[in-house]
């Protein structure tokens, strides 16, 4: 990708879907990683140095660096107030990767819970990323 | 413990994406995507104090939320740390100065209620 003045649509939609999808990965890899290295029941920084060094925990990390790359890229032309509700399908996300990789329950008010999340995204994705937050 | 943790996730996720926010604002629209260009932006950001914060807020958010993904479900953890939605989005409008339509309040407002009912 070089110096652009690509459609804005497409490029808010673009890094929106590279902030996602990290920040799901990352939450997902960090989660499975955990569960591998057990119980933190202490604050020792031993303990945490050695779960960074867990191979999972280690790969979470570094999809969370891309995230914060993505995410502050993405905030450099739209609003906190744009980003924050559209990036929030990373939360019904996490929860559908719950459910199919590690086996979490979806109760009805979770499955409740994601389709309020995917209207409530829709709604503040028809709005312009920065500016007035009118319906485009 | 699983609640004290999500105060403290709450309130440093809340700094780090204000933060971010306001550094991005002042700095303007990124559009260069090449690698040295990148770089370049890398090594300006890094030296910027309102990044070096909100990176800070985002290590103690960090590794509050490692330690409550060690005694809590992934599908309990998430949703917990969205405590902090509904408050971001007032600071945005109010320290950030963005203009929020309607639309978008209740959008917003639409996902907080999804977003709390995932922990039921």
């Amino acid at each position: 990708m070089t110096e652009t003045h690509a459609d804005p649509r497409l490029k808010t939609s673009f890094f929106t879907a590279l902030t996602v999808l990290s920040s799901v990965s990352g939450n997902f890899s960090l989660s499975w990683g955990m569960r591998q290295f057990g119980r933190l029941d202490s604050f020792s920084l031993m303990a945490y140095a050695r779960a960074v060094f867990n191979p999972w925990v280690a790969l979470g990390i570094s999809l969370l660096m891309l995230w914060l790359f993505s995410h502050m890229t993405l905030l450099s032309w739209a609003d906190l107030s744009y980003v924050l509700p559209v990036t929030s399908i990373g939360y019904a996300l996490s929860a559908l990767a719950g459910r199919v990789f590690l086996h979490e329950t979806i109760t009805f008010w979770r499955g409740a819970g994601i389709l309020l999340i995917v209207v409530g995204v829709a709604m503040v994705a028809r709005t312009t990323p920065h500016g007035s937050g009118a319906s485009s | 413990m699983r609640w004290l943790l999500v105060a403290v996730i709450a309130a440093a996720t809340t700094c780090s994406d204000v933060l971010q926010a306001a550094a991005m604002k002042r700095h303007g629209e990124i559009r260069d995507f090449r690698p040295g260009a990148i770089g370049r932006l890398l090594a300006m950001l890094v030296r910027n104090r309102l990044v070096v914060t909100s990176v800070v807020a985002m290590t103690v958010s960090f590794f509050a939320f490692i330690a409550l993904l060690s005694v809590a479900d992934l599908s309990f953890a998430v949703p917990a740390t969205a405590a902090s939605y509904v408050l971001e989005t007032v600071l945005a409008k109010y320290l950030l100065k963005e203009t929020v339509s309607a639309g978008r309040w209740a959008g917003a407002l639409l996902v907080a209620c999804g977003v709390a009912m995932l922990s039921l």
